[in-house]
């Protein structure tokens, strides 16, 4: 029977051109999609090689200064100052890092412009993020205090500079200061905004130090806790600390808020987090809700569209559907039959939308729209994206099927006939 | 084979009642050919679908091979009409999409136990009985309407029915080519005692048959 049912399939399929290729392409351009978005979520938050202690790190990437009378506020990356003196010593805390966020800069070889990102850290942060290094070693703590000139660069600077050979021992200038390459590492990808840049140098080399007595700037800190069981106890830690702060000009600036942070709950926090006057707090269950809402509303809309192709598609067939019946199919054998369509039609859908995926995501990768970005499909989703296809097409199928097997066979047989 | 006893059908819409059958009682015996008559509106069509199980009387009763239609739900009515009965039509309805041998199988789909060899093997034997051996693997498209029309009542036998109903099954053919399909629907009933009623418009066809059910305006009149 199943035979029977594919044979004819394919024949209404090649017979519908059009129709098939609308259908086709809703279904493949929905996966595509929904691979696509994954992709660069899976890329920008989940687990990777440099972040593999995501699972107990928190961060301070984002925080509030208000002014006394609250009317005044100053959001964003935090400063030196305060993450300095009010973050240290937090219990349960195995490490933290200071770091900027990632700066354009610009370094001259042979009178020839290279441009590239600088980002300043703390030796701490080589200890944290696991770094896979091509040559030499991260500058240490050491290095930090003693305000050493040091650098390490990633494997596309060293081409940049040196071409093939090694760097480490040799010198760049980098925004008008010449350091000496300690250590040569993979390249990272820049969606990964916390390890990102193309050179890394010691906090304590820049140009001056107004940045020691910055409230709000440009660092950003990560904590590495001694487990996961101690994430809950440091947040609360850090959220009491908060009402202790000694602000350099009270009057002019007297209170913060913020939080610690998953880089996923600071987007939250940015984008749908909830706002009273103790600042914004993160709504990560808020942002995933509405990613799977936008999810489904992204596929229910072509689901709708397939409902109403099915309908006139189907309605061609009441001739078919009255002698089926006249010879013994039942209402629901029926439905069997354009569910069975529509599910293959649905696969067919989903084997192009996966190789349409990887197209997409390879041509994204080798475009360099995002610096050292490596998308890839992620078969565990496309598996998930492709089960939600077949349930949407199931109910794309069953509603016009069931509507079309309970026609009366008198009904369909004069249908066709007329 | 076939018990018919005051059998009424009613339209209903809104604001119109159509009557369409009145007091029907019909008795056709098993191995009878027969012959439905009458002019166009008469209730040829709608007796037939009765019979034929496609459509639900108003009024009476039926009774297919000494067993009463009592409840008339889809999944019994479906599983009685591919045990029991098989279809031609005037205007053939085969699935353009599929072969020959597809469109005869197609009873055979909705029949458990049978594989897809003792299908095709049934399909193929139902097809030289009416003479179209050579043409299994065409598509009704590559036929003439008389072989159409064959290929229709390979279909109606290949589940080996008691019963066959014909409605018009020379309405769209020449007179030969409606002589043709005359002489296998009597083969059929004559060699292996199948049940025929048919309807139709032309009293030439109709006098080949054992006996002629005339109905005017719904009623039985002879």
């Amino acid at each position: 029977m199943l035979k029977n049912y594919l044979k004819i399939a394919f024949k209404v399929f090649l017979r519908r051109k059009f129709f098939t290729f609308i259908s086709l392409f809703a279904i493949s351009f929905t996966l595509v999609v929904l691979m696509v978005a994954v992709a660069f979520l899976d890329h920008i938050f989940g687990p990777n090689a440099v972040e593999s202690r995501k699972d107990r790190t928190l961060g301070i990437y984002y925080m509030e200064m208000k002014t006394p009378d609250k009317r005044g506020m100053w959001n964003g990356s935090t400063g030196y100052r305060f993450l300095d003196r009010n973050t240290r010593n937090l219990p349960n805390v195995e490490k933290m890092s200071l770091f900027t966020e990632p700066k354009p800069i610009v370094s001259y070889l042979h009178s020839e412009k290279i441009q590239a990102y600088l980002k300043r850290t703390d030796g701490e942060f080589w200890e944290i993020l696991t770094f896979r290094f091509l040559e030499g070693a991260p500058y240490t703590a050491e290095d930090e205090k003693n305000r050493n000139l040091v650098a390490v660069i990633n494997d596309a600077t060293r081409k940049k500079f040196f071409g093939n050979e090694s760097a480490v021992g040799k010198t760049i200038e980098v925004d008008g200061q010449n350091f000496r390459v300690v250590g040569v590492v993979e390249n990272v990808p820049y969606l990964r905004q916390v390890p990102f840049s193309d050179i890394w140098v010691p906090i304590s080399t820049a140009k001056n130090d107004t940045y020691r007595n910055e409230m709000m700037g440009d660092f950003q800190a990560i904590y590495l806790a001694r487990s996961e069981n101690d994430l809950q106890a440091i947040r609360d830690e850090f959220k009491a600390r908060l009402n202790n702060i000694e602000f350099p000009d009270p009057k002019e600036w007297n209170s913060m808020y913020g939080e610690m942070n998953t880089y996923f709950e600071a987007l939250s926090r940015e984008l749908v987090g909830s706002r009273d006057d103790n600042g914004s707090a993160s709504r990560p269950g808020r942002l995933l809700a509405a990613m799977i809402i936008i999810a489904i509303l992204f596929m229910l809309l072509p689901t709708v569209n397939l409902i109403n192709i099915n309908v006139s598609r189907i309605m061609e067939r009441a001739g078919e559907i009255g002698v089926r019946k006249a010879f013994g199919a039942s209402s629901w054998t029926l439905v069997g039959q354009f569910i069975v369509e529509n599910v293959l039609l649905t696969l067919i859908g989903g084997v192009l939308g996966f190789f349409l995926s990887r197209f997409v995501l390879q041509f994204i990768t080798a475009s360099g729209w995002f610096p050292y970005a490596e998308f890839h499909v992620n078969y565990r989703i496309f598996l998930g994206g492709l089960g939600l296809a077949v349930i949407f097409g199931l109910l794309s199928g069953v509603y016009p099927a069931w509507k079309m097997s309970r026609l009366n066979p008198v009904q369909a047989l004069k249908g066709a006939a007329r | 084979m076939i018990q018919l006893e005051g059998v009424e059908k009613v339209y209903r819409t809104d604001r119109i009642e159509t009557i369409a059958l009145t007091n029907i009682n019909l008795n056709v015996r098993a191995g009878e050919f027969i012959s439905i008559m009458g002019p166009s509106g008469s209730g040829k069509s709608t007796l037939l679908n009765v019979i034929g199980l496609l459509d639900v009387p108003t009024g009476g009763k039926v009774a297919l091979n000494q067993k009463p239609i009592t409840a008339y739900t889809d999944k019994y009515l479906a599983q009685m009409r591919n045990e029991e009965l098989g279809f031609i039509f005037q205007t053939f309805h085969l699935i353009n999409d599929l072969s020959v041998v597809d469109n005869v199988e197609i009873p055979l789909l909705y029949r458990k136990g049978l594989s897809s060899a003792d299908r095709r093997k049934r399909a193929l034997e139902a097809l030289e009985k009416v003479g179209l051996q050579s043409r299994v693997y065409h598509f009704p498209g590559q036929l003439s309407g008389g072989q159409q029309q064959r290929v229709a009542i390979a279909r109606a036998i290949v589940g080996n029915p008691k019963i066959l109903l014909a409605d018009e099954p020379t309405g769209n053919l020449d007179s030969q080519m409606g002589d043709e399909i005359m002489e296998v629907l009597q083969s059929l009933n004559r060699d292996h005692q199948t049940t025929v009623v048919m309807v139709t418009h032309d009293p030439r066809q109709a006098e080949k048959t054992e006996r002629i059910v005339r109905l005017f305006d719904g009623r039985q009149v002879s």
